[in-house]
């Protein structure tokens, strides 16, 4: 063993420090009452760490003091980065936000691996493959393992986020994009990545392989995010995310780093978790997700079958009396809401409501939005108290007993094709039963399919009537409405 | 790269119990709660800029300081950006009226 001095001792007691402060910030962060200082007891541990780290490897170490410039130009650009992205971006696009900065923990441990290998692999590289003879010795069998998976994971991150970020952003088309023959290229790439990755650990550590390596990875994660419909991106970001843990997580072998072994193992085996709870709420497998191509047929499929349905529309003005003379107003929000920032006028009308002793409650879909709790957040920002927000186990029944379901640009969660159409792409998922209320007024902006791509025959029953037009607006016409009313 | 055995065996222990641990730590977690705590892990695993820290202060010749540059910048993104965007999240769920709905008008 080597010998072990006093500040590598404090530095493992700085990790140990640094770890407990992460799984204890985890474990607060599932809990609401507890969740933001969970998140700050996080960060004041990363802070610690990345402190401890700066001050024994730059300043007490000579030779790092030289490279200090790099930690002073790239700290302050990663900082006001991440502060002003972070402080920018409306509540709606903060599922593209999180894809971004795990894209970029992604690069960064992709980038640590390929820094690692060129500084370790043999200077006269010995190719079988490019002709010259094997002569240095290989790496240690554990260091390359860990050194292409932190490479090929990260890469995979990296790459895969910016295309999530793309889908979620509306700058790559959200629909499930697929040419012919995209599975075999898919496997091709797999194939050519265990084949150069058993090659580069075992024949020979040569460089232009190894990079030719991460391309491949980098073109493996555009490959397998770009046939998966925008609609499942946040159960996409969830297991990029988990990955990206899982590639922190081999830098910390490669490095030897407990800090970034046990980080990175945490987030993921948490991230994992996560990812197989969405994928739960939408009652599919995480396969399905990944390789199903969900709605890829959707634009046929709806002009066959039931793309001419004839739907009802309502003006604003009978709408909010329906509801002001209701007993019961089950309120369901979805992504549409959420684009046009309606949740607001949202929070007015349900006040409104409650005033004149119509009960109001919530109804959230576990997918409703472009992320689980993407729907509790903005009503939160709105100032809904939570209470009033119901999961769909617990108001499911309830639907039965209110005069009014108002779905808020939300379709293919309330689409009762996914419990009655065993053809359909959304068949056994979990829905909200709108239908079975007395009343359903949707409020839409236009009859286009939702992000699924699929029509929703609920536009069609002869009780649901559609309010047409930008969901804000439609949201303050009713409240209008109801004072009146 | 100077992992001996004892070193590894180590760090497969670690690595197995912190997977547990993970596991432990996100079961039964309310859905209200999956998008900050899926952005809190991901500010964790912004741990990564200690890496690229580790990668800066042995970098040399121009492309492995390039590399230990851009690794820094993307590690303070994560981390940075990770924490706050979750924190701001977060916040808005602090700010509920206490006393219900009819407080405000």
């Amino acid at each position: 063993m080597p010998e072990v001095s006093g500040l590598d001792i404090a530095s493992y007691v700085v990790y140990l420090v640094g770890a407990v402060s992460f799984i204890l910030g985890l474990k607060f962060l599932a809990s609401p009452t507890t969740a933001r200082r969970g998140n700050q007891l996080a960060a004041a541990g990363m802070a610690l760490v990345v402190l401890w780290v700066f001050v024994t490897d730059f300043l007490l170490a000579g030779g790092g003091l030289g490279q200090a410039w790099i930690l002073a130009v790239g700290i302050p650009i990663g900082t006001v980065a991440g502060v002003v992205g972070a402080r920018r971006v409306p509540m709606t696009a903060m599922p593209q936000m999180v894809a971004i900065f795990n894209g970029a923990g992604g690069g960064a441990a992709a980038l640590v691996a390929v820094a690692e290998f060129l500084r370790d692999a043999p200077a006269t590289t010995s190719e079988p493959i490019l002709g010259t003879i094997n002569q240095g010795a290989l790496l240690p069998l554990p260091f390359i393992i860990a050194t292409l998976l932190g490479a090929v994971i990260g890469s995979v991150s990296l790459t895969g986020s910016i295309v999530a970020f793309g889908k979620l952003q509306g700058f790559i088309a959200g629909r499930p994009v697929k040419y012919p023959g995209s599975q075999v290229v898919t496997a091709v790439l797999f194939l050519a990545l265990i084949g150069l990755g058993v090659y580069l650990a075992a024949v020979a550590n040569s460089v232009p392989l190894f990079l030719l390596f991460c391309a491949i990875a980098l073109v493996l994660g555009v490959q397998l995010v770009m046939p998966i419909g925008g609609a499942d991106m946040p159960v996409v970001v969830s297991l990029l995310n988990s990955y990206t843990g899982i590639a922190v997580a081999a830098t910390g072998i490669v490095l030897n780093n407990y800090a970034l072994l046990i980080a990175g193992t945490l987030v993921g085996a948490s991230g994992g978790i996560l990812t197989q709870l969405m994928c739960r709420a939408m009652n599919r497998s995480l396969f399905n997700v990944l390789f199903a191509g969900f709605g890829t047929g959707g634009g046929t499929m709806v002009a066959g079958a039931a793309g001419e349905q004839t739907v009802r529309e309502i003006s604003a003005d009978d709408a909010a009396v329906l509801m002001a003379y209701g007993r019961k107003v089950i309120i369901v929000p979805g992504y549409g809401m959420a684009v046009a920032q309606a949740q607001q006028p949202v929070r007015e009308l349900m006040d409104l409501l409650l005033e004149k002793g119509v009960d109001v409650q919530f109804a959230i879909h576990p997918v409703a939005g472009r992320m689980p709790g993407h729907m509790n957040v903005l009503l939160a920002e709105a100032n809904v108290p939570y209470d009033r927000l119901q999961e769909m186990d617990e108001i499911n029944d309830d639907f039965a007993n209110a005069s009014v379901a108002l779905v808020i640009g939300a379709n293919d969660v309330t689409n009762p094709a996914a419990r009655t159409d065993t053809g359909s792409p959304i068949y056994g998922m979990p829905i909200l039963n709108v239908d079975a209320a007395e009343n359903v007024i949707v409020l839409k902006r236009s009859m286009a399919a939702g992000f699924a791509g699929i029509d929703n025959p609920l536009y069609g029953d002869p009780k649901t009537a559609m309010l047409f037009g930008d969901a804000k607006k439609s949201v303050e016409d009713l409240v209008a409405g109801v004072k009146s009313a | 790269m100077e992992l001996s055995a004892f070193e590894l065996v180590a760090a497969l222990f670690i690595l197995v119990l912190a997977a547990f641990v993970g596991y432990e730590v996100v079961s039964k977690v309310p859905t209200m709660l999956h998008t900050p705590l899926m952005s809190g892990a991901n500010a964790v695993h912004g741990v990564i800029v200690v890496g690229a820290m580790f990668v800066a202060a042995s970098a040399e010749g121009p492309l492995r300081i390039i590399l230990a540059l851009v690794a820094v910048i993307l590690g303070t993104i994560n981390v940075v950006g990770g924490f706050v965007v979750t924190d701001r999240m977060l916040d808005m769920f602090r700010r509920r009226p206490q006393g219900g709905p009819e407080g405000k008008g």
